[in-house]
């Protein structure tokens, strides 16, 4: 255990001292910042107002680049480490595989999870000096779902960084990923459903396999319980389970993912030579 | 200590151990010779534990290095070929060292000094921005504060001035006693004072391996 905390601890001090770090936490901080500036708490947009407001655009930006941020920034960690002899050495000393990868896991996991929770709990901070109305329900909404969203994309990187063997193509794959479930899934199955080939059941069943579509639906469940936003797909969703329960599954689904993919990692990261 | 039965490493086609057999035992410094490629690193990294052999097997005081890693490198200081670029700063290191291979941080400082690498001085600066020559200083004074029966060196003096290989060989001859010394090298009459017995590789075989 304590080389566990060993390696998340050195891991997250490295990180923090990273230039991505820095770029990554003022994106985030800057974002809210913007919003701020921009007048959106005061603004009355689409009936929701104030801090809603702020935490849906916020959330909606951060549920496009959090993912291809967190790739990017992870998916080199155990390749690089591997391609330029880190591993070599640091692996020299009596730390078992498992101590060394779930550490570096845990230890960036708090790298990229951290700046987004901040950016957050400053909006709130903000927010309350300005006497406005806190809305806690969808804060922790959203702190559970960005959680959850973190652990997809952490454990994909680093499933994807246990078994390529450059970091070029690490970031090639990476990018890969982020744009397939960005928008290639959307596009494929709109297409599909307008061909009319298959059930909508089915489509839309494989939509809410892709973590960030679900992701995009419950952001915007609080706001939307009856979910009218999705047209025909909700009937389907809230037919088959309450709001709670959709919400409770868009978080625990994305973080299975994730737990699933760092697992597989680890266990590639076993099988295969180390340097 | 050191048994390697029949060892073949392919990488793709590429063979680069041939069913190698040798033993390595307590009080033996051996100097490990051979063209680039003949297959000596390959060899050190199997006694390492960080490829899955395709035949054959390494043991270290009967234990695998693959399954049972934390028990062999215990025992094990191992120098590589080239430092790595390693982020952490001089303290971070000696800290990840000592907690998890117990090492003395004050006696990484005392072999440091004795290879003219002033530590403290650099104690916050990263280590790969460092000089080649410290960084190799820093790395040599680590492997002897590990108190460990079996010391491997892959090449490890190629960034070093002839004052440092001297303070290096010096602190050598004293620590090697009940030990196996592993050294890769191509000068072989630096370390000919050192050690006690040669092997040549070529193309992945042990072609002489000899007692001197
Ligand atoms: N990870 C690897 N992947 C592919 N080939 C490798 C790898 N490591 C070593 N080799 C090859 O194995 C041979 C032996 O390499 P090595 O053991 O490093 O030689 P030496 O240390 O004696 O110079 C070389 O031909 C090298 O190209
Ligand atoms: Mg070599």
């Amino acid at each position: 255990m304590k080389n566990l905390y060993l390696i998340a601890y050195l891991d997250l001090k490295e990180s923090i001292r990273a230039k991505w770090f820095l770029v990554y936490s003022l994106v985030f901080g800057g974002l809210i910042a913007l919003f701020f500036i921009a007048g959106v708490t005061e603004s009355q947009v689409m009936g929701f107002s104030g801090l809603s407001r702020l935490l849906l655009m916020y959330i909606q930006i951060t549920i496009v680049i959090l993912p291809i941020f967190i790739l990017i920034t992870t998916v080199r960690s155990i390749s690089g480490d591997r391609e330029n002899h880190i591993l070599e050495y640091m692996l020299s000393f009596p730390i078992s595989l498992r101590d060394y990868y779930w550490g570096k896991i845990i230890g960036r996991f708090i790298t990229v999870y951290l700046p987004v929770l901040f950016a957050m709990l400053i909006a709130i901070i903000y927010g309350f000096f300005k006497g406005a109305d806190i809305p806690w329900n969808i804060f922790f909404l959203y702190t559970g779902l960005l959680f959850s969203l973190s652990s997809t994309f952490l454990g994909i990187a680093f499933f994807i960084s246990s078994f390529v063997k450059s970091s070029e193509i690490a970031l090639g794959i990476a990018f890969f990923i982020w744009i397939f479930l960005l928008a290639f899934i959307d596009i494929a199955l709109i297409s599909l459903m307008m061909q009319q080939r298959f059930n909508e059941e089915l489509i839309i069943f494989i939509a809410m396999i892709n973590p960030m579509e679900l992701f995009r639906v419950a952001a915007i469940s609080l706001f939307d319980p009856e979910l009218t936003v999705m047209g025909p797909v909700a009937f389907y969703i809230l037919d088959s389970m309450s709001q709670s329960v959709f919400v409770l599954l868009s978080i625990a689904y994305p973080l299975l993912v994730g737990l699933i993919f760092a697992l597989l990692g680890f266990k590639i990261f076993e099988k295969k030579d180390l340097v | 200590m050191i048994k390697v039965s029949q060892l073949t490493k392919k990488f793709g086609s590429h063979i680069s151990l041939d069913n190698v057999s040798c033993t390595f035992e307590k009080n033996e410094s051996i100097a490990l010779m051979g063209a680039n490629g003949a297959g000596k690193t390959t060899l050190i990294r199997s006694i390492l534990g960080y490829y899955h052999p395709n035949s054959g097997e390494v043991l270290v005081n009967g234990l695998n290095p693959v399954k049972q890693r934390t028990q062999v490198l215990q025992n094990i200081s191992f120098v590589p070929q080239l430092p790595p670029p390693i982020k952490l700063s001089l303290e971070e290191l000696m800290q990840y060292i000592s907690i998890s291979a117990q090492v003395d941080t004050q006696l990484i400082m005392h072999y440091a000094d004795e290879m003219k690498l002033d530590i403290k001085a650099n104690i916050h600066k990263s280590f790969f921005k460092l000089s080649g020559g410290m960084k190799q200083k820093m790395l040599i004074a680590i492997s002897l504060a590990k108190k460990s029966t079996i010391i491997i060196y892959d090449e490890p003096t190629a960034n070093l001035d002839p004052k440092a290989r001297d303070d290096f060989y010096r602190l050598l001859k004293q620590n090697e006693d009940e030990k196996v010394l592993l050294f890769v090298t191509h000068r072989l009459e630096e370390v000919k004072e050192l050690v006690n017995r040669q092997i040549y590789m070529d193309l992945g075989k042990v072609v002489s391996d000899e007692k001197v």
